[in-house]
Formats: C-alpha cells, structure tokens, sequence
C-alpha cells in the first residue's frame, strides 16, 4: 500500500492553471472535458433512478388497489378515452425520435438540424399537454374526479373503488403531465443555449443530459397509457 | 525518521495562518448563501443540523421530564403526544440524517479524495436551500398546530387526526430531496474526482462508507416521497389507499414507509462507521485491519439493508412466512456490521492507543454500538419480537444504534475534524469529561428503559403504572447528566472562536489527505495536486515497505 503508485501525469490532469486552451464550459473543478462529462452523465442516470423510484411507488399502490378492486377498475377505465391516450403515445414516440435527432445533431455540429429538432420536441410536448388537456376537461366535466371530489352517479359495480383509480389517474397523469412541464423547461433553455451556439462536438453535454431525461418521461407515458387506458 | 508522520499530540507541520483561507477569502452573508465551495455549505449544514439537534434535543429533555412521574408532571397528554413527535421528526429528518453526510461529509470527502470540490457544486448549494426550506416547513407545522402522529405518520391515526400533518409530512417531503442530491453528488464525487492514484482501494473507508449511504439515499428516499405525497392525498382528498374505510389497506403505508425507514436507518448509521473507520487507526497508529472487509461491509449493510423492513412489522398482520423471511434477512445484516466491529478491535490490538477525546467517542461509540447492534438481534428474533414489541425496549435498541452510535460517531468526528474546519485546537481535558459525561449519561438514561421494556413499559404512553416511576425517574435523571455533558462539548468547542487560529496542519497525525493541505484549507483546498505515495492508514510510510 505503501508504495508509490500513479502519480505519474497528475500534475497534467486536475493541475490547478490549465495553461492549455480549454473550453469556457470546463468548470474550475474538473481537469478536462471527459472528465466532466461522465460526471454529469452519472449524476443524471442517477437521477432518473430516483425518477423511476418515485414512479414505481405509484405503480405498485395503483397494482395492490386494481388486484383488490378488479371490477371497480375496469368499469373505471372505461371513462378513458383509449383514442387520445393512444394519439398521446405517437406523439410522445415522435418526440423521442427528435430528440435522439437533436442529440446526433449536435454531436455533428450540425446547429441547424438540432435548433429544428428541438422545436419540433418542443411542440410534440406542446401536442401532448393539449390533449390532455381535454382529456381533463372531458373528466372535470362528468364528475370524475379524485377521492371525495368524485360525483359521477352512473356506476354499476358497488363500493365506490371508482374513485379510487380517478385519484390514481390524476395522481400519476398529474405528476408525468408536471414532469412534461419540466422537460419543456429544460428543452427551451437547451434551445436557448443552441441558438446562442454554445454546442458543437466537443461539448453538448446539457442536449445529451436533457434527452436522457425526455426519454424517461416518455418511457414513463409507455407504461402508464397500458396500465390506466387499456385494462382488459 | 523524516517521514514518519507525527504521532497525536505531538503538534507538526504548518504554522499559523493569517494567509487567505476559505473562511476568509471573501466576505458578507451573500458569500455564504450562495457559495458553491463545499467546505462553506458543509460549514452552513453544520451549524443548521446542531441547531435542529439543539431543537431536538430540547424537546426529548421535556418527554423525560414529563415521565419523571406517572401522572401529569409538566404538560398535557395532547402536548406530550406533540412533543414526542416533534423530538423524533426533528431528530431523524433535520438532525441524524444530514448530520454526517451533508455536514461533515460534504466539508471532508472531496479533500479526503483529493478534489477541488464535489462533481456538482451548484447541485450541492441546492441541496442545502432545499434543506433551508423544509425547515421552514417543519417549523411552521410546529407552530400552526403540531403533530402527535409520533414521526412514523402511521395511518389511519394519522389521515384522520388534526393538527398539521400534512405540513410535517410535506417538509419531510422536500427534505428529501436535500439528502437525494448530497447522495448524487457523493456517488459522481467518488467515481469521477479522486485523485491521480487514488484507486478504488486507495480511498479513505470514510468515503466507502459514504458511497454505501450515498446509494441508499438515492435509491429509498423516492419512495419515503412518493409514500408521504399518498398521505397528503389521503388526507386532502380521500383517495383511499390507505383507509380501510373506503376499501385501502393502513398496512400498505407501513410497507411503503418502512422500505424507505429502513433503510434510512443505515442512511444514518453508516456514517457513524464511516467516522469511526477514520479515528480509531489514527489513535491506535496502526494500519487498519481488514480493509477490504470493512468497504465491503458498507456495501453489503447497504444491499441488505433494503431487504428487513418487515421486521417493523411483525405484529402487524403480515403473514408467518413473510415474517420468518424478514426475521432471517435481519439476523443476515447483523454480520456485516459485526465483521465491522471486529476489524476496529484488531485494529487497536497492539496499536499505540492515545486517549484523544475523538478517541474517547471512537471507544464509546463501540460499546454502544455493540449493545444497540446486539438487541437489534433480539427484535429480529419473531418471538421475542411479539413480547417486546412497541416497548420501552425497542426506543432503547434504536436509541443505542441512533444515538450512542451515530450521534457518539457524530461528536466524535466533529472534534476530529474541528481543528482541520476552524483551525483552532478544543480544550483537550474538557472534551474528555464531557464524552465521560456524555457516556455515563446516556448509559443511565437508556440502559434504565432496556429493564423497563422487558417488564411491559409500552413506549409513547404518557402515563404509566407506579411500579415504573424509579426506573423512569432514574431515565431522567440521566438524560440531565446526558444534556450536561452536550452542553459542556458545545461550550468547549464554540469558546474555542474566542482565540486566535492555533492548530496545526495535522494535530493528528493522520495519514489522509485533508490533513496534507493548509488549516483552514485555502478555496481550492490544494496549493498543487496530491498525489498519493502512501495508504490512507499507513503512518509510517517510509519504514513499511512491505506492507
């Protein structure tokens, strides 16, 4: 243990003055580029750990309450409209696609094709917060709303667990529709920096780490459109 | 003998400081709030979590006062149940769990690693405005009304009580994020910043200690979130997953609660080791024994530890196989932390032992630990379970781990590393008696409730039968001589702002890097990159070639 190991080069990486040139992104505590950006990469992964935690406690309430109240459930679903959450799905699809776009662009240096991209995710997001929107209204509407606030009169199957899965519904839509929020923030501000051109090749770290993110909400769409839309 | 490093005491290296340190380099209140050195937020954190454990602290002397006598002795019930509470939410979410990692840790682990500062600088300062604010949060659900759920949240008492149960679970909410963004930090830290020739196992075990409880509280703290957001829902609307009125399961919130719980128990305890890991080789001058089986340790503790939460629930209607699961997995992580405490002993085992006062907290730290691990076991036990259940005996098993452990561990390095954050040297022969209090305090304070819950003392009651009040009364007896020696600690190290800077660069004689750079260290913590030519514990570098 005691021997001397390593500290060969280490004046050259994590030196305190950089007498190279070295990019204006490189933050004072990172010796290079690389460095930073596998930083940030784990620090993402990392949080879209928690992202999934946080979603997953919602997953499993929602399973333990649908096997306790199968019926309940399923006359539940069919309130929902499958057309819109199937439309929703596309979009969201569509706007991964871009984003994988804009990310592949930026890592070409293309600025063009990742502003473009970026928009058009943007607007998909934009899409998808529309027809929720209705999707809401429809619900508001008819009186299908969370827990004591539910008033829908029409059910068949007894004990009132319809209310139940509205609480789940808005709970879980809820949360993913502020998380779309969230990521249109992000985009905007990566939108923002794209067109100041501050991303080329050698540094479009915040396009990678934002996509990451963008996939997740989109994957997180993925299971929730089966598991509230299509009970069978 | 050049480059033996000093032995404890014997004063070395550095002079005094009246150069540029990170303390004084810049100045002003708006320097602080928005720092994004590690050393000032883990300086904020500091001051902020003894404030919460002063809170606290206040609040667990009033429940012993009140329990000096079986009847009312200084408040109501209603006002007990709250102040319980209080004592207990406090303790976990504004003092234990920050206390070493975002205090201590977020100040030592980049220095120990060799870094300028953690991977994400910003990242931390949000952490602790998120700490800020839940604080706030805390408070006003203390003073609009406060809490009498006990700091469990327990349904369906707690959907259906007054008072502001859903400001307290919301603070707690937010809190969590502060601690899931020290984890991430810490995690991307450890993997990405240590210095050139810092492997893996080159690391100080304070920071394997820290990675193990880094990754608890990433992967736990969503779903304590998520659990207390389902509670707020309860409470605001009725959704009916925890009421059993409207078909939810009250149960399915103790699952939920204590996959988060505890786990969060090694969130608190693993530091604790991690402290110690860094005292007892320093005071014993000698290399620690069983590296690798104490870094492995910590990440086992931290696995398994996700894997017992049934055995918070064994009376509450879990089925037998489930509970003789839960009652096996628990006995299994008692293994790792008792590999732990053997590698500490063989550790000192013919070590050159200098009773510093961190020292002292190291080697009270382990007589404590071992009683609060070992009765950790008999809870695990389903049977014995079912008798000591919700006793006096289970507040006494986590008091020992939770305060005689990760407290002690606390109190410890806070003088460890006082000298290195502050550059001023404590009184050293009055941190000596006020651990000896401390000790012999807590030991007369919690020892006493060990016997009361074996004879049926349930915990939270506000009353009890006369047979209990000696017992009791002695309880509180020794939580004033607890509170005294606490007192005596704070006294010494605050009145040590009262003269100028006199610590060396390493009073210590440690081998790790934060003591290697200046006392306060400078903003960059480093003049020029460390490199690492010898191990973490290895005092005598140039006289061990073989080792």
């Amino acid at each position: 243990m005691s021997q001397v190991t390593g500290a060969t080069g280490a004046s050259t990486i994590h030196g305190h003055g950089h007498e190279h040139g070295h990019s204006p992104f490189l933050q004072h505590h990172f010796a290079e580029m690389e460095q930073q950006f596998d930083a940030s990469k784990i620090g993402m992964w990392l949080f879209l750990v928690t992202e999934i935690l946080l979603f997953g406690g919602l997953f499993v309430g929602f399973g333990i309450m649908q096997g306790k109240f199968p019926e309940a459930f399923y006359e539940a679903h069919h309130h929902l409209d499958w057309k819109l959450g199937a439309l929703n799905t596309v979009v969201l699809l569509v706007s991964s696609y871009t984003m994988v776009m804009a990310v592949h662009s930026a890592s070409k240096s293309n600025q063009k094709a990742l502003i473009r991209y970026l928009v058009i995710t943007l607007l998909c997001a934009a899409i998808f917060l529309v027809v929720k929107y209705f999707e809401y209204e429809h619900k508001i509407h008819d009186g299908l709303l969370p827990g004591k606030f539910y008033t829908y009169k029409g059910d068949h199957v007894p004990g009132g667990q319809q209310a139940t899965f509205f609480s789940f519904y808005f709970m879980m839509t809820g949360l993913h529709g502020l998380h779309i929020l969230g990521g249109m923030t992000v985009i905007g501000w990566v939108l923002k920096r794209a067109i100041a051109g501050h991303f080329n090749s050698s540094y479009y770290t915040p396009v990678d780490l934002v996509g990451l993110y963008w996939h997740l909400v989109d994957l997180i769409w993925i299971y929730l459109f089966p598991l509230l839309y299509l009970i069978s | 003998m050049a480059d033996v490093i000093a032995a404890p005491g014997q004063l070395s290296g550095g002079g005094t400081q009246e150069q540029k340190n990170y303390l004084n380099e810049t100045k002003g209140i708006a320097s602080w709030l928005f720092t994004v050195d590690h050393k000032r937020i883990g300086i904020m954190y500091l001051w902020a979590v003894l404030a919460s454990f002063f809170i606290g602290g206040v609040f667990a002397l009033l429940v012993r006062l009140e329990l000096l006598t079986p009847k009312e002795t200084i408040m109501s019930a209603e006002a007990y149940n709250r102040v319980f509470t209080l004592h207990g939410a406090v303790m976990v979410f504004l003092f234990i769990i920050p206390s070493i990692p975002a205090a201590l840790g977020n100040f030592v682990l980049p220095l120990m690693l060799g870094a300028k500062d953690v991977a994400f600088p910003r990242l931390n300062l949000a952490s602790f405005w998120i700490y800020a604010i839940g604080a706030i949060f805390a408070v006003t659900a203390m003073v609009t009304g406060g809490v009498d759920t006990g700091w469990t949240f327990y349904t369906p008492y707690s959907t259906t009580t007054s008072g502001a149960v859903s400001t307290m679970t919301f603070a707690a909410f937010i809190l969590g994020f502060s601690s899931i963004f020290t984890g991430i930090n810490f995690i991307a830290t450890i993997h990405k910043l240590r210095a050139p020739g810092m492997s893996w196992y080159k690391m100080p075990l304070f920071c394997w200690s820290m990675y193990a409880t880094s990754i608890i509280q990433v992967l736990a703290t969503p779903v304590l979130g998520i659990t207390l957001l389902l509670l707020i829902m309860e409470r605001a609307f009725q959704i009916g997953i925890f009421d059993a009125k409207l078909g939810g399961d009250p149960v399915l919130f103790q699952h939920f609660f204590w996959f988060y719980s505890h786990p969060a128990v090694y969130i608190m305890i693993l530091p604790g080791m991690a402290i110690i890991s860094e005292i007892i080789p320093v005071f014993s001058r000698k290399t620690i024994f069983g590296y690798k089986a104490i870094a492995f340790s910590s990440v086992a503790i931290a696995l398994v530890g996700f894997f017992v939460w049934g055995h918070h629930m064994f009376v509450s209607g879990q089925s037998v196989l489930a509970g003789a699961i839960f009652s096996f997995l628990t006995f299994l992580v008692a293994i790792p932390s008792a590999i732990k405490v053997f590698n500490w002993l063989t550790t000192m085992y013919k070590g050159q032992i200098s009773l510093k006062t961190p020292m002292l907290y190291a080697l009270s730290f382990l007589l404590l630990f071992a009683i609060g691990g070992l009765t950790g076991v008999f809870l695990g036990a389903l049977s014995v379970n079912v008798h000591l259940h919700d006793t006096y005996f289970v507040v006494a098993h986590f008091h020992y781990v939770m305060m005689g452990g990760t407290v002690i561990a606390f109190l410890g390095g806070l003088h460890y590393w006082w000298p290195k954050m502050f550059g001023r040297m404590f009184n050293e022969r009055v941190g000596a008696i006020a651990c000896a209090l401390v000790f012999i305090g807590f030991n007369v304070t919690f020892l006493t409730q060990f016997v009361l819950g074996s004879q049926g003392m349930p915990r939270r009651y506000y009353n009890y039968l006369d047979q209990f009040q000696p017992l009791h009364a002695f309880s509180t007896f020794g939580s004033w001589i607890l509170g005294l020696g606490l007192l005596i600690a704070a006294v010494n190290l605050f009145s040590t702002f009262r003269k100028k800077p006199d610590a060396p660069r390493n009073p210590w004689g440690a081998a790790t890097l934060e003591w290697q750079t200046d006392t306060p260290p400078i903003t960059h913590n480093f003049h020029h990159t460390p490199t690492i030519d010898h191990g973490p514990y290895d005092y005598f570098p140039g006289q061990r070639k073989h080792a």
